[in-house]
């Protein structure tokens, strides 16, 4: 553990890439195999099962505290982070301990099956032999929530410098949905061939938004344009007889999408197929609203109405294996012919298509037919090189995001709350209202979109101007207007607005308007029957 | 009441006085010279001697007289004497007594020693009016032995490996206390101007402090490799800051405690070193009063008061200018 904690605060004392990766490579280089697989799993979001409620933790941290609950709760919105609440609260230890990471999460699992007095004591036990430092580990292993400034592809590349191997190979070999239970660290990390897993999707290719004018990425003819569809992202993996569907989250969505249980009739064995997930309008051969598909998010099981009313459809743009042999590295334009073929024999009713090509000889064409993405129930363009590979992550330049410009409504900032985390103790989370007649109507929250420096600006301005408060929330004066920019809108009986939004940001602080000068529900509802 | 709190500050109607006016009065009693105590515009100021350097440095020509700790004088009915608070050097309680009443206001205070502060004493009374800027169980305060070691240990690793260290630290006090806990032997000190200005008017006065080298446009970072740059914590991040290069960055607060508020302001290292008192502090200086009525000010104070309320004070929040220990306002000079 106490290895495991240092490395946890050398990446927590610096704000270096550079530095992080180093300290990576140093653990991997030195920690015991479980150790390492479970700092792994840690690092790509497999956590231990929560073994304890939050509510039972901040009990008996207040008890052991000497401190009232309610003290304890109002403490914790304030630090931001319930682990490191419980951290600071918690009095010196009086013992100490020589005890591994996979020890204590072996400790940890086993009691799942405890008596409620057994796990008190265990945890109260654990608290009392570990620093400040191991018990914000110890509790963020405990609730579960392990994000400290290490990205998964930061822990890959510190894990490739310590065994030698290739990053882009590491990272295929850490998809899917292993768990420390389930596999070891050699046959993760050392066994001889990275696709064994049958079901093991590739890491996924993404897209950086396009910044400049698309002119400058030269001759529209060297790029392949799609549309940007406003779906779920996924993979389909045909192999070993059985099919799997994975999300880019590497969430396994097999159960949640039953039609696609059909495409193993149409796809042979050895192919891998990366596409969008959409709710599919069979009569309009269109997708149906975003809307659609969310209700089918989430479920594990789908009911015969939901499987009839928002049907799943792939629409496939990337083929990467085929044959049992991995395309990665052809050209784009050659997976597509390859996909193109696979895809030429099966009839309408599959629940699979071809995403279509948009004529690429003219940048301005595109530019229009961008704009006319809302009707075709798209977020924009898509271009591709040509001649590109099939990155592994993130990788400027081969792939683009070329979306529409977001809606936008001006709105005035009713309620405030502070956030959490790197923003506990200032004023984050915002809720904006617009006007029926003299009325202010709320109808979003918005987090992101302020510099930190407005942020503070913003929560300066909030302390003194709070008008009733409610637990965490305060009312405020409505005097702030803010241009709050959305990807979409959709009709909400949840909302006394009307209306839900997708994405909402606050765009501009808008120090030019006063409140009266804000949009209305009027405004608002004519972007719903415009674009709902 | 022996004091009020009127729109211009807490004030004494015996005396015809206030104590940290934020309105420009008569005639006002400072406890010490951070900005949100010791305002411009007063007609009268009266002081502790040692604090009255600073704030003539950063008040300029006004009309101050001054008086050590512990001396009593009457101002009109009342009896007024000033006590150690330990939060910079000079800083005071004031106590106030009219008619056999007791008031002390605290106005910042923290409990534990430092290497430049008079330390805090208590002072028995009926009514305390306390500053809760870290009234939260959250807040504890290492020793001061461990912080000094923690940074002195950043300086020296960053030195080795040839990166400047910029520690950010509030102009007045708090950088003069971490220049009492640095290990000068590691390497240079520079300063920033609003830090070596507050530091000239202390050594003046007869405080010591190890040598620091002021950094001008002038200064050339190269020729102090391994330096130790002691600045406002506006200063970081600043343009000012990157003439240093490769360098590691920190801020040494109070609220470095939470590790939130570290990450927000993107520092590699915080020191948690606060000049208020902490959760344990602020609980044994109100229980060491004796006083039944608590008033308290800046800070978690609605927080605060309810849990003094639950240990059976009569405890109540008196709203304030105050603003206390603050990583989020400039103060570079």
């Amino acid at each position: 553990m106490k290895r495991f904690v240092a490395l946890y605060s050398t990446i927590d004392q610096t704000t270096k890439t550079t530095r992080k990766v180093a300290a990576l490579a140093a653990y991997f280089a030195a920690a015991p195999d479980d150790d390492k697989l479970w700092t792994i799993a840690l690092f790509s979001g497999r956590r231990p099962r929560r073994a304890i409620t939050t509510t039972k933790l901040r009990e008996w941290a207040a008890e052991r505290a000497g401190i009232p609950l309610w003290l304890f709760e109002e403490s914790y919105p304030i630090v931001g982070d319930l682990a490191e609440t419980i951290a600071l609260v918690l009095p010196p230890p009086s013992a100490t301990h020589d005890d591994s990471l996979t020890d204590w999460i072996t400790r940890l699992r086993a009691l799942d099956q405890a008596e409620e007095a057994d796990r008190k004591t265990a945890i109260l036990d654990a608290w009392d032999r570990m620093e400040a430092a191991e018990r914000l580990v110890f509790n963020k292993l405990l609730t579960g929530g392990f994000r400290v400034g290490v990205s998964r592809k930061l822990m890959t590349r510190g894990l490739a410098q310590a065994t030698g191997q290739d990053e882009a190979e590491l990272a295929h070999r850490l998809m899917g949905d292993w768990t420390p239970e389930t596999t070891t660290y050699r046959a993760l990390i050392e066994a001889p061939d990275p696709s064994a897993g049958l079901s093991r999707p590739y890491p996924f290719c993404l897209a950086h938004a396009l910044e400049g004018a698309p002119e400058d990425l030269g001759q529209p003819s060297e790029w392949v344009a799609e549309w940007k569809w406003d779906g779920i992202r996924g993979q389909i993996i045909r192999r070993g007889g059985a099919h799997f569907v994975w999300s880019r989250g590497e969430e396994l969505m097999t159960d949640r999408f039953p039609e696609f249980a059909r495409l193993c009739d149409y796809l042979p064995d050895g192919v891998v197929v990366d596409g969008e997930i959409l709710a599919w309008d069979h009569a309009g051969d269109g997708p149906l609203p975003f809307n659609d598909l969310q209700k089918r998010i989430g479920r594990k099981t789908v009911p015969k109405k939901l499987l009839k009313d928002a049907p799943a459809m792939l629409v496939a743009y990337d083929l990467l294996e085929n044959d049992h042999t991995d395309l990665r590295a052809q050209p784009f334009a050659e997976r597509r012919a390859a996909l193109e073929a696979l895809l030429s024999q099966t009839p309408d009713d599959a629940p699979i298509r071809l995403a279509p090509l948009l004529p690429n000889d003219d940048w301005r064409a595109l530019a229009d037919l961008r704009g006319a993405a809302r009707d075709k129930r798209a977020e924009g363009l898509m271009l591709k090189r040509a001649s590109s590979p099939y990155h592994v992550g993130r990788k400027k330049g081969d792939w683009w995001k070329w979306k529409l410009d977001p809606l936008t409504i001006d709105a005035v900032m009713i309620y405030a709350q502070q956030g959490h985390g790197r923003r506990a103790n200032l004023f984050t989370d915002f809720t904006f209202a617009v006007w029926n007649g003299n009325e202010l109507v709320p109808f979003t929250k918005a987090y992101s979109g302020l510099t930190d420096a407005e942020f503070r600006k913003i929560t300066a301005w909030v302390r003194k101007n709070t008008l009733e408060r409610f637990g965490p929330v305060r009312r405020v004066t409505p005097e702030h207007v803010f241009e709050i920019a959305f990807e979409g809108i959709a009709p909400s009986t949840r909302h006394k607005s009307g209306v839900a939004l997708r994405f909402p940001r606050m765009a501009r602080w808008r120090h030019d308007k006063s409140a009266a000068q804000a949009n209305t529900l009027d405004d608002l509802n004519d972007i719903l029957a415009q674009y709902g | 009441m022996v004091l009020r709190f009127k729109p211009a500050g807490i004030y004494c109607p015996a005396g015809d006085f206030y104590i940290d006016p934020w309105r420009p009065v008569d005639r006002a009693l400072i406890t010490h010279g951070h900005s949100d105590h010791a305002r411009a515009g007063h007609k009268r100021y009266l002081s502790t001697d040692i604090a009255a350097p600073v704030i003539r440095h950063r008040l300029g020509d006004i009309t101050l007289e001054t008086i050590p700790y512990a001396r009593e004088i009457k101002i009109g009915d009342a009896r007024v004497s000033f006590h150690p608070a330990g939060h910079v050097p000079g800083s005071a309680q004031i106590r106030v007594e009219v008619a056999g009443e007791v008031w002390v206001v605290s106005g910042d205070y923290k409990v534990t020693p430092d290497a430049l502060s008079t330390p805090f004493e208590p002072v028995k009374c009926d009514a305390f009016i306390s500053e809760c800027t870290f009234g939260l169980p959250v807040f504890t305060w290492p020793a001061e032995e461990v912080i000094r070691a923690e940074i002195n240990t950043w300086w020296a690793s960053n030195a080795a490996e040839g990166r400047a260290s910029l520690l950010g630290a509030y102009s007045f006090g708090k950088a003069q206390r971490v220049l009492s806990l640095l290990d000068a032997g590691i390497g240079p000190i520079l300063t920033h101007g609003a830090v070596e200005n507050t530091n000239a008017v202390m050594r003046a006065q007869g405080i010591a402090l190890p040598d620091t080298i002021q950094v001008t446009p002038e200064t050339d970072p190269k020729a102090h490799p391994g330096a130790l740059v002691l600045a406002p914590p506006s200063a970081l991040g600043s343009a000012w800051a990157r003439r240093f290069g490769a360098q590691s960055t920190g801020f040494a607060s109070g609220w470095m405690r939470l590790r939130g508020v570290r990450r927000r302001r993107a520092a590699d290292r915080g020191f948690v070193l606060s000049d208020h008192a902490d959760w344990a502090g602020l609980n044994s200086a109100i229980a060491d009063t004796g006083a039944e009525k608590i008033f308290v000010t800046h800070g978690y104070t609605d927080i605060f008061a309810r849990w003094l309320k639950d240990q059976g004070y009569d405890a109540e929040v008196v709203p304030t200018e105050f603003t206390g220990e603050t990583l989020d306002d400039g103060d570079a000079e």
